[in-house]
């Protein structure tokens, strides 16, 4: 699994009341959509395309459960790749099936709009600018295969144990 | 080479002698608990099949009673869970009704050396039990109620030990900001507790600490058993348990002494915690037109009596808003039956019921924008509380208290000794 997408850069402890505002908690999925970084980084929603790529700071999505990392997914990115990414984010990531990457260095080595090539193979991360190719932490195959598998919603559902999406 | 205790807790919940940083374990859930949230139509899908009922507990806390027809909608489908599967341990409207955090202490649900799962970030609360007590996201509480089992990442332990006593109306607020700022973020990382200055610490005083430790990006934040953590839980749950102590050669990544003699009132400073409070005269006089004392983190009797303490006699500035909002109905009712409640509403404060509220900016005081607010609660995020352009700083109740009197960011120390 590869990609290839244009880069947005986002600095460290971006946390999740920017990333999906308290005020959106009750909305429906796609209303959830439009307030992504509504605070810190207005019009943004309008302008990231399917198959961009997040480029993150240390401590990526400090703070509260709620369901951020689904909105990310949602905007149609293709993954992204912090310098560290919380804890508690990081399992919403697997959970929802957001495809993340930790890797020292990352937010030093691309300027926003750089092209990068994420591979989820050998869990390199190529800026076509530059040429630089970054080693970032590999993923544990339990948790690849969540990820890759669009979350554990789809594996409970095959089990029997949680309802088919409406 | 030793283990850390949550290493301990982490080890045996996962069916191994040993685990390390850097592992992954799979563990057997002890405690999973559910919350409106996890309710709510856009989150919520029809769980088929539990795994153990008797370990799951329900609670509704963010937007309880019931605020709009979606906090109404996710609350009648929790209902119907907890019916469809005999959910005994269930906290509705009423008079069990409470913060999910300040229910699981209160009712002794989280065990000694087990595992603790809910969907809200300051589930760490429960740490305090020596419990490897971990928010996760929805997706996360669907999965350990129907298969008993979750995962986690090991990480490094940092232990802190407390030793001196705190001189009211200095607080456990004001040693966790202490922390936050000296030391900055955690994550990915476990905090442990312990030291000399325990046996005079009170559960509630260390249960605001692990509960803020979620703002330290903490993975797990517990304290080292003692008799008084073991007989409060004795008192309240029947069922057996092991707790797990440190090893003495456990493995630290750093160990810290915290003086509580040298701590004194601080404030955090707008949009975070992290490296970013100064000392209660710094910022002395800053306006406000809000404040806050509530949430898992200080909704607890001592808060009350904290903020009686400084608010006794005194009127609350009349640019000031003063919400007060219980941990627990059961904690509104004690504060009432020590005169805590008429003492505040004397003062001019309004106390709500028990619930989230104002913390997360979801109903009971949400701020306008160019709004000030001092909080005595979880999170000063930009935005958290209300709108993006509203600030948030953050002290202990009682220096909420005496701001509230002086309509500025105020000293308690100017108005209890």
């Amino acid at each position: 699994m590869e990609f290839i997408g244009k880069t947005w850069k986002f600095g460290d402890n971006i946390n999740t009341d920017l990333i999906l505002p308290g005020r959106a908690q009750l909305f429906t999925e796609s209303e959830q959509l439009r307030c992504v970084f509504e605070g810190n980084r207005p019009g943004w929603i309008d302008e990231v395309a399917k198959g961009d790529v997040l480029i993150g700071g240390h401590n990526f999505g400090m703070g509260s459960s709620r369901p951020a990392a689904r909105s990310l997914r949602n905007t149609g990115l293709a993954c992204m790749v912090a310098e560290s990414i919380n804890g508690l984010f990081y399992r919403n990531c697997v959970n929802w099936g957001f495809l993340a990457l930790e890797c020292d260095g990352i937010s030093t080595a691309f300027e926003e709009g750089d092209e990068a090539k994420v591979s989820f193979e050998d869990f390199t991360i190529t800026n076509s600018r530059t040429g630089d190719v970054l080693q970032s932490r590999p993923v544990p195959d339990i948790l690849l295969n969540t990820m890759k598998a669009g979350g554990v919603l789809p594996l409970l559902e095959a089990e029997g144990l949680i309802a088919a999406a409406e | 080479m030793g283990m850390t205790a949550i290493e301990k807790i982490l080890a045996k919940n996962s069916g191994q002698e040993v685990v390390r940083p850097g592992d992954l374990v799979v563990v057997q859930v002890g405690t999973s608990v559910l919350y409106d949230n996890n309710f709510v139509p856009s989150i919520w899908r029809e769980i088929l099949k539990v795994h153990d009922p008797d370990r799951v507990v329900v609670v509704f806390d963010h937007r309880v009673p019931a605020k709009d027809i979606i906090s109404a909608t996710a609350q009648k489908t929790g209902r119907d869970f907890v019916k469809k599967f005999n959910i005994e341990r269930f906290h509705d409207v009423g008079a069990k009704q409470g913060i999910s955090h300040v229910l699981v202490a209160d009712h002794g649900y989280a065990l000694p050396g087990s595992v603790l799962v809910c969907g809200d970030s300051h589930t760490c609360s429960a740490g305090v039990f020596n419990c490897a007590a971990r928010g996760t996201g929805a997706p996360d509480m669907f999965y350990a109620v129907t298969k008993g089992e979750t995962w986690f990442r090991v990480g490094e332990t940092i232990r802190y030990d407390f030793e001196g006593a705190l001189k009211a109306p200095v607080s456990m607020k004001d040693v966790f900001l202490h922390i936050a700022d000296t030391y900055g973020s955690h994550a990915n990382q476990n905090v442990e507790f312990g030291g000399g200055a325990l046996p005079g610490l009170s559960i509630n005083a260390r249960r605001t600490m692990t509960t803020m430790c979620a703002e330290l990006s903490a993975e797990f934040a517990t304290f080292e058993p003692d008799d008084v953590m073991l007989d409060y839980v004795r008192e309240r749950n029947p069922a057996p348990f092991e707790a797990q102590y440190p090893d003495e050669d456990a493995n630290y990544l750093a160990r810290r002494t915290i003086n509580l003699d040298e701590m004194e009132p601080l404030v955090a400073l707008p949009d975070t915690v992290l490296e970013n409070s100064q000392k209660v005269g710094e910022v002395a006089g800053t306006h406000i037109d809000q404040a806050f004392i509530g949430s898992c983190a200080n909704g607890t009797l001592d808060d009350f009596a904290a903020a009686a303490a400084v608010l006794k006699g005194n009127k609350v500035a009349s640019n000031v808003r003063l919400l007060v909002t219980p941990g627990t109905q059961n904690i509104y009712l004690e504060a009432l039956r020590h005169g805590y409640i008429e003492t505040l509403i004397e003062a001019g404060a309004v106390v709500t019921n028990a619930t989230c509220g104002a913390c997360g900016g979801g109903h009971l005081g949400v701020l306008a924008a160019g709004e000030s607010c001092i909080t005595a609660s979880t999170r000063n995020f930009k935005g958290r509380m209300g709108d993006p352009d509203s600030k948030v700083f953050m002290g202990s109740p009682a220096t909420v208290a005496a701001s509230a009197i002086k309509g500025t960011i105020a000293d308690p120390r100017d108005f209890v000794n």
